[in-house]
């Protein structure tokens, strides 16, 4: 068996405080929406709610759990912008899950699972907004793939960082 | 069957939270109106968010404030002489421009054409962003409550912005004009081309709508051209920065936008604008025993006698360079201030007939006309003064109607040379104006 592999009954579930549920995303957002008005390029690369989705689903380990985390945070995030509601919604609802699903079959608490992890996920994100903006809203939208490895990077180192803060709050089930 | 549920309740869930996301979404995308019956949500979200933006914002101000406005003040001295400096050269041309604006204003008014002002203008502080690089729109922190409205032009001193998106009480979007969904009707300013400005996925702004047999070089600046109902005419939006033969026979044509949209403070939202009938009543009567005495030689009027002044100054001699950079009262009335302008910038050669009649007032200021009318007595002149006005010399208008001109009635009716003429004659002192003035 792989050593990264783990049995459902090795694996730690944590959960969270209530205000840290709900104070963590809503943190997230407020950042999201408020440093590019200093920093502009934060807002292209970088994208803290779903860096708070994949912690959350991952740390949970229950991909219900994990899928209502991201639609809930996607829907949030797609409220502040003026397109159609939904598009970050869907995109972070399948993060949820997959994210959850992995954390349940993976080892993902040390810092180059995370990196990998957050990676594939950003990506995997980014293909399904633009998926749906395309293909359902009908924005236009560019596909760059130096663009989105770049950004994918990006917020894969900046996710190690914040899981690592972010760890704290972890209370066992 | 609830074996099989059961057992994949996790992917059923997912596929069922799918589902209902884009049914959402069809349901706005098929509406025509947007936004109207999300909006409650949408008020939600912005007031969980918006709040904590407003405490750090002011939080933000406050001790930028007291550092930069107590503590830090290096250089302050240096800025400020700099900008007294920026300040008399802003008045100079102030004064060409008001010239230009009162001609144009006279035209409309024989055209008939109606006028634009902005009339009213909230300021407004940007406290966020959407926080995505495809939904490229800000938050202000004015709202309802200011009486913002949907669909009002958001300007800065440097050109547009874009336009309120949608009203909340105490907070609005603003619709940035590099957003993909914006459009924005423009002008090209030398050109005259119309098209529309339209934002990329990329964030970076291009002029459509321009045929491709078109000339039209990078420099040039693009102004709003009014077509769209939201924007003023005239506002700046940017200057082209590259044109391209695009697809359908249509030229791209970016645009480096005016304003740093990603660094955006302070705005204005234009919440009232005027249309009016342009009219010449402010500008004075100009009756065609006027004009037609234009063309005309006369005598050259005496210099007003006042009982007040022990030596009755002459025109030319009351804007004495040096003294009349360091007055006090610039704000001088526009109309008076144009019509001196007019008179100093005057080449001292022989103008035709036609040329003053398309001008006709740059005879209207009192002082003007006798020191005009000194300079067609001696052609050989030195040139006159330009001061404010750099092109006059070459200009195809050398404003030479006024050397044998009585004081049409604008001018009679403003007998106040004394603080006009400061206003136009500081920076470039002319001495041969000065001798040439009568005493």
């Amino acid at each position: 068996m792989p050593i990264t592999y783990t049995s459902g009954e090795q694996v730690e579930v944590y959960r969270f405080s209530l205000p840290v549920t709900v104070g963590v995303p809503l943190l997230a957002l407020f950042l999201q929406a408020f440093i590019p008005r200093r920093f502009p390029g934060f807002a292209v690369y970088l994208d803290l709610p779903l860096l708070v989705t994949i912690f959350f689903a991952m740390a949970r380990r229950n991909p219900i759990s994990g899928l209502l985390t991201g639609a809930v945070i996607g829907l949030l995030q797609d409220m502040l912008g003026h397109n159609p509601i939904g598009i970050y919604g869907i995109a972070k609802t399948v993060v949820g899950y997959l994210a959850s699903s992995l954390g349940v079959k993976l080892d993902v608490e040390n810092a180059g699972a995370r990196l990998l992890l957050t990676l594939g996920f950003y990506l995997i994100h980014s293909a399904v907004y633009f998926t749906v903006a395309r293909g359902m809203v009908s924005l236009t939208q560019n596909w760059s793939w130096s663009r989105g490895v770049l950004a994918g990077l990006a917020n894969a180192f900046l996710g190690v960082i914040l899981y690592f803060f972010l760890d704290k709050f972890k209370q066992r089930a | 069957m609830e074996s099989i549920l059961g057992r994949y309740r996790n992917l059923v869930i997912l596929v069922g939270v799918l589902f209902l996301q884009i049914l959402g979404l069809a349901v706005q995308v098929k509406r025509s109106s947007d936004t109207e019956n999300t909006r409650l949500i949408r008020v939600w979200a912005v007031d969980m968010v918006t709040p904590f933006e407003r405490v750090l914002i002011w939080a933000q101000n406050g001790t930028g404030g007291l550092w930069h406005n107590y503590i830090y003040l290096r250089g302050v001295r240096a800025e400020n002489r700099q900008l007294k400096d920026q300040i008399e050269q802003l008045r100079l041309e102030q004064v060409r421009l008001n010239e230009d604006a009162v001609q144009a204003h006279r035209l409309q008014a024989l055209l008939a054409f109606k006028e634009q002002f902005i009339s009213k203008t909230v300021a407004a502080q940007v406290i966020g962003s959407s926080g995505t690089d495809t939904s490229r729109i800000l938050y202000i922190d004015k709202g309802d409550k200011d009486h913002l409205k949907r669909d009002m032009a958001v300007i800065t001193s440097d050109g547009v912005v874009g336009k309120v998106l949608q009203v909340f009480p105490s907070v609005s979007q603003v619709l940035l004009i590099n957003d993909q969904s914006s459009g924005v009707g423009t002008i090209l300013e030398k050109s005259r081309l119309q098209g529309f400005l339209k934002g990329a996925a990329n964030g970076e702004v291009a002029l459509e709508g321009v045929m491709s047999d078109e000339q039209v070089a990078p420099g040039e600046k693009a102004l709003t051209s009014g077509g769209d109902q939201i924007f003023p005419k005239g506002l700046l939006i940017g200057t082209v920065t590259n044109v391209a033969t695009g697809k359908d026979l249509f030229l791209n044509i970016a645009i480096k936008p005016a304003v740093n949209l990603s660094k955006l403070e302070e705005v204005l939202v234009v919440v009232e604008r005027q249309e009016r009938q342009a009219t010449t009543e402010d500008l004075g009567r100009v009756r065609a025993a006027d004009i037609l005495a234009r063309r005309l030689p006369s005598v050259p009027d005496k210099p007003p006698v006042t009982a007040n002044s022990p030596s009755p100054a002459p025109a030319g001699s009351v804007a004495a360079p040096g003294t009349a950079s360091r007055t006090d009262s610039p704000v001088a009335a526009p109309k008076q201030v144009s019509t001196n302008a007019a008179g100093l910038t005057k080449p001292a050669k022989s103008p035709s007939a036609s040329e003053s009649v398309a001008r006709p007032q740059v005879a209207s200021g009192s002082g003007q006309g006798r020191q005009n009318s000194t300079q067609s007595a001696t052609p050989n002149a030195a040139p006159p003064t330009t001061a404010g006005r750099p092109d006059a010399v070459t200009t195809s208008k050398p404003a030479s109607a006024a050397p044998t001109q009585p004081k049409p009635r604008a001018a009679q009716s403003n007998p106040a040379p004394a603080k006009v003429a400061p206003a136009v004659l500081p920076a470039q002192p002319d001495p041969a104006n000065a001798q040439d003035s009568p005493h």
